[in-house]
């Protein structure tokens, strides 16, 4: 980032308040999401999806991502592996559990 | 002798040293909160009842938090922008409308906070509200490691952009990644905990 | 950061420094200081179990009029001896003082990629460890239920838990900025010419540590969080509805899991074992390819091994949980995960076997404790399948088995590499030499007496003696056959400990010694021997920072006049 031109960065800020009417919207979106009367899978599903449309956005926009070096990509892809592990290992165990 | 790569990038990996500094830090937060998202997953699918958000939490109060951090994030990155323009002023006023707000998210906060305890809603109540606590209340100590760093950039430390500007526009914008995460963590616990 | 030319206080050059040799040498001596301590618990512990109700000798003043341990204490100093040994010794020695002084040195760079972070995450590692040493003074004792700390026994528990969570915190955090430094250091500040396959078998291991360091200890932290909460705030995160204790149902809310703690702490407790074994393995390549004079054998098979090693210990931590009622499915995934970790580790050892094939070598001390290393971790690393394999583990889970296994992988293993890479790295950060005659006598009587201590506890294991008992397995029928073996141990235990008299003086008269003038005793390859003075220079470690044109290892080159050609030398 410490190449960018001020034409580049003026096309940047652009963006930046593009992102922000759209994070804004989909806040409202979410909201209104959980008002509707969806089943508990349904509705986490989606909400995760409205969220995770966000966090890309604030990621690869306001945290520069979609331009940024392979060393990043590769050393998130590594935190992502590891995060999903995290979060749906133990839940398996737990579900393993339960069907006994 | 200096060290290599704190201003300028490195070539063959195109980074100066903060930037993948920052990147790793925030990779070892992912797994912090994942932690406890996986701790939250965990307790809910192991218990039949489970409150849902609007039960304890107030949603209204919270979208308007939302929508405080996230505009927080834009002046953030706008704060930095400035200073790629050469905006010393504008750097200045972004940077202090991301400080007025981020104090608005703990001020509602403090809000939420204060009106469960005096209702009798502890985190011992039940793990709805333990767990609801415990990760707000770690984000809220985030955003106030974010506050104090930010704020030292902001007076303090600004003196830095006369002695070296292309060094003080890299750590505002490694104090702004830290930020963005800081506003991500959020956009995911502001739904599970208070809407599902 | 310019450190050229100004004068440092006594305590900006030795106390604050930001140098990374010098925070290399605090970390050394702070985590070496540790071991001894965490191993004279284990020494106290061995006594009651030799000679069970017996008033223990020098210091059974501090356990009451009696002088005999109670079984609290006991449990006191079996929990903080492997807390100790793992947080505040092994690893911070292993990493943080070898990692700190060595990595920079060994890809030509002046110093740590954020010098002024290094500093931090020594003093964080000390305030640490002395928050761990207070556990001792509270109300209660220190922590005492296991290093392990499952709750609902941790969560009840006296202060002394409370006093471990805070201390483990700050530790975790000292950790995880020292690995985000190690991992930009050798990203960002390798030399020209040195590429990633040019990198000594050192440098991978330290960094792929970093690596697991930094993705796997965070969930620990957020479960310490949780534990706090339970333990100060009354939340039920680890605690089951309708818990009794002593007679009383609880009133907190529960609905919570104690297996929700398990999961957290073993997805870094299992990694955890993999960044104590490492740096070992990377510390006995670099002795093993100096003391063959010739080039390791299997450089990429080496790196390839490790990082898949690195990746697989993600998913093998249920394997401590086998018993839990997990349900055969994830049981049988966990079995098979770890039967194939286990394949990286032989690659290893093969590899290093290999090496040996065909060497000159000298068997100085470095290489003594080297080649120890190799049948020691075997086995413990054997040992450690049965306990892998869900069927055998139930019989084995809990017992002196699982003590025997991972002591022989940690003890005369990752411990004997310690020691390996300090008297190997003494002439480099002293400019002297150690005495030959010790160091070899420290390791013999070391093998045996380790041997001594930990091969009975298998024959305790298999006859079913389970651990973490202040009897040793007396009031248990079935252990009656085998508990002679305690005095043995216990015996084993006091000798290995008088063996390291040898090691204390040898360092004490060496550091007292006349320098040698030499830079390179060992005629060593990698930047680290050849590039730099010994002691390295102050500022910046090298009069030029070089340039690499060749591998780490290049021994015995056919055609050189010399056995040993530097990395820096021109092609």
């Amino acid at each position: 980032m410490s190449e960018l031109t001020p034409e580049q960065v003026k096309h940047h800020i652009k963006t930046y308040v593009l992102v922000f009417v759209s994070l804004a919207f989909l806040t409202i979106v979410t909201v209104a999401i959980s008002y509707l009367d969806l089943g508990v899978v349904e509705g986490v599903v989606l909400a995760l999806i409205v969220a995770s449309i966000k966090g890309s956005l604030v990621a690869c926009y306001f945290m520069h991502l979609i331009d940024e070096k392979i060393t990043i990509y590769w050393t998130l892809i590594a935190t992502l592996v590891a995060f999903l592990i995290l979060i749906f290992v133990p839940l398996s165990t737990m579900l393993a559990q339960a069907k006994i | 002798m200096d060290i290599p790569y704190t201003v300028k990038n490195r070539p063959d990996t195109g980074l100066y040293n903060g930037k993948l500094g920052i990147w790793l830090f925030l990779a070892s937060e992912v797994m912090l909160f994942g932690g406890l998202f996986s701790a939250y997953i965990f307790l809910r699918t192991g218990v039949e009842q489970w409150p849902t958000g609007s039960e304890y939490l107030d949603i209204p109060l919270a979208t308007l938090n939302t929508l405080f951090l996230i505009t927080s994030s834009v002046t953030m990155v706008m704060s930095w922008a400035s200073l790629k323009l050469n905006d010393f002023k504008k750097f200045k006023i972004y940077s202090g409308v991301t400080l007025l707000l981020a104090l608005a998210f703990l001020i509602v906060k403090y809000f939420e906070y204060t009106h469960k305890f005096h209702v009798g809603y502890l985190p011992s109540t039940n793990n709805f509200l333990g767990i609801y606590f415990t990760m707000t209340g770690l984000h809220v100590l985030h955003i106030i490691g974010g506050m104090i760093v930010i704020f030292y950039f902001w007076i303090p430390g600004s003196k830095m952009w006369k002695e070296d500007s292309e060094r003080f526009t890299n750590r505002i914008e490694i104090v702004g990644l830290y930020w963005h995460f800081v506003d991500l963590v959020w956009i995911f616990l502001f739904p599970v905990l208070y809407l599902l | 950061m310019s450190t050229d030319h100004y004068k440092q206080s006594f305590l900006t050059k030795y106390i604050w420094s930001t140098d990374h040799k010098i925070i290399g040498l605090q970390y050394g001596i702070t985590s070496l200081v540790w071991l001894l301590f965490g191993f004279s618990l284990m020494m106290i512990m061995r006594y009651q179990l030799a000679y069970p109700e017996s008033p223990i000798p020098f210091v059974g003043s501090l356990f009451g009029e009696s002088g005999i341990l109670p079984s609290e204490m006991y449990n006191s100093l079996g929990a903080m001896h492997g807390t100790i040994m793992i947080f505040l010794g092994v690893v911070p020695l292993a990493f943080g003082a070898f990692g700190n002084y060595f990595v920079p040195l060994q890809i030509g760079a002046i110093d740590m990629a954020f010098p002024k972070l290094n500093a931090a995450s020594y003093w964080m590692y000390f305030v640490g460890s002395v928050i761990m040493a207070i556990g001792f003074f509270v109300p209660g004792g220190a922590a005492n239920s296991g290093w392990t700390s499952y709750p609902p026994l941790s969560n009840i528990a006296t202060t002394g838990q409370t006093v471990w969570l805070l201390g483990m915190v700050m530790l975790i955090t000292s950790s995880l900025l020292g690995s985000v430094n190690i991992l930009v250091t050798v990203i960002q500040l390798r030399t020209d010419g040195m590429t990633w396959m040019k990198l000594p078998i050192f440098v991978w291991t330290q960094f792929i540590t970093a690596f697991l360091l930094l993705l796997a200890f965070p969930p620990l932290e957020a479960a310490g969080v949780l534990q706090l909460m339970d333990r100060l705030a009354g939340t039920s995160f680890f605690m089951p509805s309708g818990l009794v204790v002593s007679g009383e149902v609880l009133t907190n809310a529960g609905g919570g899991s104690p297996l929700l703690w398990q999961h957290l702490f073993w997805f870094l407790a299992h990694p955890e074992v993999y960044v104590l074994i490492l740096p070992a393995f990377g510390i006995v390549t670099e002795i093993i390819a100096n003391n063959t004079r010739k080039p390791i054998w299997g450089y990429k098979a080496l790196v390839y091994a490790m990082v898949f090693l690195g990746f697989m210990s993600f998913i093998v931590w249920a394997h401590h949980m086998y018993i839990t009622g997990m349900g055969t499915s994830i049981g049988a995934f966990f079995q098979t995960t770890t039967m194939i970790i286990s394949i990286p580790s032989v690659v290893i050892l093969t590899a290093l076997l290999l090496s040996l094939w065909g060497g000159s070598i000298r068997f100085n001390t470095p290489m003594l404790f080297a080649l120890g290393f190799i049948p020691m971790f075997g086995i413990g690393g054997l040992t450690g399948l049965p306990l892998g394999l869900a069927a055998a583990d139930i019989h084995l889970h809990d017992t002196y088995y699982v003590i025997g296994h991972f002591h022989y992988v940690v003890a005369p293993g990752t411990i004997f590499a310690l020691f390996a890479g300090i008297y190997y790295w003494f002439p480099k950060m002293t400019g002297k030499r150690t005495n030959e005659t010790l160091g070899k006598l420290h390791f013999f009587f070391s093998m045996i007496f380790m041997n001594g201590i930990f091969m009975p506890m298998f024959v305790q294991g298999l006859a079913g003696v389970s651990r973490r008992l202040w009897d040793g397995g007396e009031s248990y029928a079935h252990a009656a056959d085998v508990l002679y073996l305690n005095e043995v141990m216990s015996v084993s235990a006091w000798l290995l400990g008088l063996a390291q008299i040898f090691f204390i003086v040898n360092m004490i008269i060496s550091l007292f010694g006349k320098k040698t003038g030499e830079k390179n005793p060992w005629k060593a390859t990698t930047l680290d021997w050849t590039d730099t003075t010994s002691p390295p220079l102050g500022h910046g470690n090298f009069e030029i920072v070089p340039t690499v044109y060749r591998g780490p290892y290049e021994y015995s080159v056919p055609g050189d006049e010399q056995d040993f050609t530097p990395q820096s030398k021109k092609v």
